[in-house]
């Protein structure tokens, strides 16, 4: 099963390396989100650093979701999916590949630009670790999320605007969870107790969303 | 085998006989609790010492804000039995409910901004139960969003039921969060809930309108049911008849 796991995980990578286009263009609307924000708001420093927190974690979702909408789409289209459904190995267990598969790719690469926006915005440098494990804490769950709506809807001609509409709502517990500890952070409060939390929530979701995923896909591929 | 085929088959006519019966004690139920619960709670009730009159919008607040929290863990339990036992009925009772409920949440944040603003001084705070609400209206708009959106019956159902399932899950995270959240930023300064103890004429009016309001819904829901009986079973020899005679009869 775990060999499945990894052969899945490496075909993902080879697909994503074919079509570069799809790795960066997250990263890019995840960048020029941030930049919208100071051109909105004004760019007084105090004011950036107060509300970093919560830009940096907006900007984040919204990313994770943008990068979502396609997750199952070609599978779906070229029959992988029915392949999948059919096959002896658990459906559970090759969604889960393939959401980490995402995630290692689209995911953590947004964990690694995120600095450099959060330093643009004013966060102090020492305060970046927190940031990074937040993100990486919290982004998983994103995706694993986002995941159970993108199933939902990928044999949908137009799923982008219904996907936000579902998944969106459900984020909500992360975004506080993660704007919190930085919010924390930024106060000197102790940032252990928020990121325990959410170490709670992204084991919850590994364990529980790929059942949904799973239905999700066999009603897609069903119908 | 062949119990299903039965069940699937026989369902939805008993349903519609069952429901045919039990509709007007729902319907008389309704009007006579919320008659009385109205008058009695609007013309009766004491004013409250502290807010005057404007207290009395919690006659309609309150018992929305129950139905619009009940209505969405029926929604997911509606969600099981139609994934579960593959009842048609209870797909039915799924989508039906949802447009019930997401009015209730509205009917809520409504009247919750109507009382605030004499009360507290503005129309929205961000205060956890009022952002909690808001969130559960938007998972409403999800359900039903993905109902409409999926057009073969059969997937719609099951997606459905999927989705209000992940969103019961979620709901207690989001609420706690929700909860801590607004704590974090701001000690709470007033909390809808906590109240000088009611007296006994205040709180009875609340409570019949409460159960006014269940029968309400349930009047509601049964007749929506019914149609989207009609509607779906349209081909069936029973439909067919029941549709004649309705019409017959209001020619006559």
């Amino acid at each position: 099963m775990s060999r499945v796991f990894f052969l899945l995980i490496l075909r993902e990578a080879r697909l994503l390396a074919r079509r570069p286009a799809e790795l960066a263009n997250p990263l890019v609307f995840f960048a020029i989100v941030i930049a919208l924000f100071p051109l909105a708001v004004g760019p007084e420093t105090q004011m950036l650093r107060t509300l970093s927190p919560g830009l940096i974690w907006v900007a984040a979702l919204l990313a994770v979701l943008l990068s979502l909408e396609n997750l199952f789409r070609s599978d779906f289209e070229d029959g992988s999916l029915e392949q999948w459904v059919v096959s002896p190995h658990p459906l559970t267990v090759l969604v889960l590949a393939k959401v980490f598969a995402h995630w290692l790719f689209s995911g953590l690469a947004l964990v690694l630009l995120s600095p450099v926006l959060a330093i643009m915005l004013g966060l102090p440098a020492d305060r970046v670790p927190i940031l990074l494990a937040s993100l990486l804490l919290g982004t998983p769950v994103l995706s694993l999320l986002g995941a159970v709506g993108a199933a939902l809807t990928v044999g949908l001609k137009r799923g982008g605007i219904l996907l936000a509409l579902l998944i969106l709502p459900l984020y909500i517990p992360v975004l506080i969870l993660g704007s919190g500890v930085l919010q924390a952070a930024l106060q000197g409060l102790p940032t252990l107790g928020y990121l325990l939390w959410m170490a709670s929530l992204m084991m919850l979701t590994i364990t529980l969303t790929p059942f949904a995923i799973a239905a999700g896909l066999k009603i897609s591929v069903g119908e | 085998m062949k119990w299903t085929w039965f069940h699937r088959l026989g369902s939805p006519k008993w349903f519609y006989e069952l429901s045919g019966r039990w509709l007007p004690w729902f319907a008389v139920a309704t009007v006579l609790l919320i008659a009385t619960g109205l008058v009695w709670g609007l013309a009766i009730a004491p004013p409250d010492y502290q807010q005057g009159n404007s207290f009395r919008i919690i006659y309609i607040h309150v018992p929305a804000s129950f139905l619009a929290q009940s209505i969405y863990i029926s929604l997911a339990i509606a969600g099981v039995v139609s994934l579960v036992w593959k009842m048609k009925i209870a797909d039915v009772a799924l989508q039906q409910s949802a447009p019930i409920g997401a009015w209730m949440a509205f009917i809520s944040l409504l009247t919750g901004a109507i009382w605030g603003k004499p009360t507290w001084g503005a129309y929205w705070v961000w205060d956890a139960r009022l952002t909690a609400m808001l969130i559960l209206l938007f998972l409403y708009f999800g359900v039903i969003a993905l109902g409409q959106a999926i057009s073969n019956r059969e997937s719609a159902a099951k997606a459905c039921a999927v989705l209000s399932i992940v969103g019961v899950v979620n709901i207690p995270i989001i609420k706690y969060s929700v909860d801590w959240w607004n704590t974090l930023h701001q000690p709470a300064t007033f909390s809808v809930i906590e109240k000088p103890a009611m007296p006994a004429e205040m709180w009875i009016p609340l409570l019949i309108m409460v159960v006014g309001f269940y029968c309400f819904f349930t009047t509601v829901l049964l007749m929506r049911m019914r149609l989207e009986i009609l509607r779906r079973e349209a081909k069936t020899s029973w439909v067919k008849a029941e549709v004649a005679r309705l019409v017959g009869k209001k020619h006559e």
